[in-house]
């Protein structure tokens, strides 16, 4: 990371616990902001916020290692969790990851290299009655079939505005 | 979306409009008498729980409402904050009052961020009525809620757990006691309580305890909002009094015919056919609401597979029955779809779930072998012996 960038991070880090609070119980919410801003959590962004919060930097990456919503590693800008449990796994999500993996062209786990998607899995998220389900980042999509898919890829694009004509569908790896 | 029939038919902040006439003590009883136990599935007391934290002596009290609905097969707390937001703040409102708290903090999933936004309106719609704030309804209560994201952790929603994530910790577990109405956030007495339990709290103190108690069961009173999916043909949220019978149930949802349910998520248990006859209750099947139907032609193995995949997952690691004990389950599971699982070994998966019952720290891994000892007992023609199932 470039100099003027740590600095600006740390600056919006410093905004962030000045809004949400400089003591030990803001810790998820401060990360759950940084990882939604920066779709990760460096070693560098858990320095400024162990700084901020007067606790060791090894407290803070305890924190973010246990949290399936946290975790270091750098994830795309769209992150799909489709739902493994009993109800969606009864209802087919198993053809509803194989057509995520075919159009996206990675497998569950990997970010595309644009990094615009990344594929997780999620435990149950409370839509049984209606699934397959999947969330992208925050919004939600229910019964979702594989023919589907590629119209939920497509809604996230448009997002880009700009950058959504030179969108790939398929990564060749 | 199902609205929910009782608590559709409340009238708005009847309950809280009661609760503000009367003093702390009587509103504790009105609750202790009506008999309501916790909705989430561990069935505490509901009055107890309030009496012991209003009872505490401390500087600040914190009423905490549980939304990280996280077990397999459960949706209700998500439809209840959808279409009843008001009835749950209500409930919490009362519950302020009652202990003597000032906080309230709503800890809700991150899987259910897009709850947030409408949650949040509700909230600021309730200060603007004076609902919630300084002097409410022009008493001299204030009280206000505050959400919480959960950041992805199904053990977050055990209650010292969820604490932990609140104050900024791994969601790990605490020894108990200390019980969180004496020791809880931040140290302070604190009340943690399912989002359906304190629904009816409001739907008691605007109807009366006899009101609830007329319904449900002896043990059971009241009615429970049930989550149900899997293999029947009208899935989705439903209202039903405690001491229904499984096949009652199953009618009503279009689940006949099916081989086995599992009640209470999963890490409830997996009611044979044979046994739709026991009921729903506290002192028979006891519930969180989880329904999960299984038609004649599930493999119950895939379904162990499933249920053991996600203990594996979420267990927070702490305690070696549960972190190991998981997993040599669900190792024992895919010897058994190889078709390559002794008697001599099955028995001693059996064996080793009874000890993870008795010596994991908190719920999770007290729970999590039930599926598989109440597979292992009414499946065992169907589990053993396979040639190799899977593909």
């Amino acid at each position: 990371m470039l100099m003027t960038e740590r600095e600006r991070a740390a600056a919006e880090i410093r905004a962030l616990a000045d809004k949400l609070g400089r003591d030990r119980s803001s810790l998820v919410p401060i990360l759950l902001e940084v990882k939604k801003k920066y779709h990760r959590i460096n070693s560098y962004a858990m320095q400024v916020i162990a700084d901020l919060l007067g606790i060791h930097p090894v407290e803070v990456h305890s924190v973010v290692s246990f949290y399936a919503f946290l975790g270091d590693h750098a994830q795309g800008r769209f992150v799909i969790r489709l739902c493994r449990t009993i109800s969606c796994d009864m209802q087919g999500k198993e053809r509803v990851r194989r057509q995520l993996e075919n159009d996206l062209g990675i497998p569950f786990g990997a970010t595309t290299a644009d990094g615009s998607f990344t594929l997780e899995w999620a435990n149950c998220i409370g839509m049984c009655d209606q699934g397959p389900a999947l969330l992208v980042n925050d919004r939600l999509y229910t019964k979702v079939t594989p023919e589907r898919v590629h119209a939920i890829l497509g809604e996230c694009r448009r997002v880009f505005g700009v950058h959504a004509a030179e969108a790939k569908e398929v990564e060749l790896s | 979306m199902t609205a929910i029939p009782t608590y559709s038919a409340q009238v708005p902040e009847a309950g809280l409009k009661a609760a503000l006439a009367l003093d702390r003590p009587r509103i504790i009883n009105e609750i202790s008498a009506s008999g309501l136990k916790g909705r989430g599935g561990a069935g505490f007391p509901t009055g107890v729980k309030w009496n012991f934290a209003g009872a505490a002596q401390a500087e600040r009290k914190f009423i905490i409402c549980n939304a990280d609905e996280g077990e397999p097969g459960t949706f209700k707390d998500r439809a209840i904050l959808m279409e009843h937001p008001d009835l749950v703040f209500e409930g919490m409102t009362i519950a302020g009052k009652a202990v003597g708290a000032r906080e309230g903090i709503l800890f809700l999933r991150g899987e259910y961020a897009y709850l947030r936004g409408p949650l949040e309106a509700a909230l600021a719609r309730r200060r603007e009525r004076h609902l919630l704030g300084q002097g409410i309804l022009g008493s001299p209560l204030s009280f206000d809620i505050r959400v919480f994201m959960g950041a992805g952790a199904y053990i977050c929603g055990e209650e010292t757990a969820l604490i932990e994530c609140l104050e900024g910790f791994r969601g790990e577990p605490r020894n108990r006691p200390p019980f969180p109405v004496n020791t809880g956030y931040l140290g302070f007495p604190s009340v943690v309580n399912n989002v359906e339990t304190l629904a009816w709290a409001a739907c008691i103190l605007a109807n009366g305890a006899p009101w609830f108690r007329a319904m449900g069961t002896e043990k059971s009173s009241g009615r429970k909002i049930f989550s149900v999916s899997g293999d029947c043909r009208r899935p989705g949220v439903y209202e039903f009094p405690l001491g229904i019978t499984v096949s009652q149930l199953l009618a009503e949802v279009g689940g006949e015919g099916a081989k086995a349910a599992q009640i209470g998520g999963a890490s409830g248990q997996c009611v044979p056919a044979k046994d739709f006859g026991r009921s729903i209750a506290f002192e028979d099947i006891a519930t969180g609401g989880s329904v999960i139907v299984f038609g004649p032609d599930r493999d119950m193995l895939e379904v162990l597979h499933n249920f053991l995949e996600f203990f594996v997952d979420e267990s927070c690691g702490q305690c070696t029955p549960c972190r190991c004990g998981n997993r040599k389950l669900l190792e024992g599971v895919e010897l058994l779809q190889e078709g390559r699982c002794s008697m001599a070994y099955l028995n001693e998966l059996c064996a080793l779930g009874e000890t993870m019952k008795l010596a994991s720290k908190c719920g999770l891994g007290q729970s999590s072998p039930c599926a598989f000892l109440s597979v292992v007992e009414h499946f065992r023609e169907e589990i053993m012996g396979r040639i190799l199932s899977r593909a």
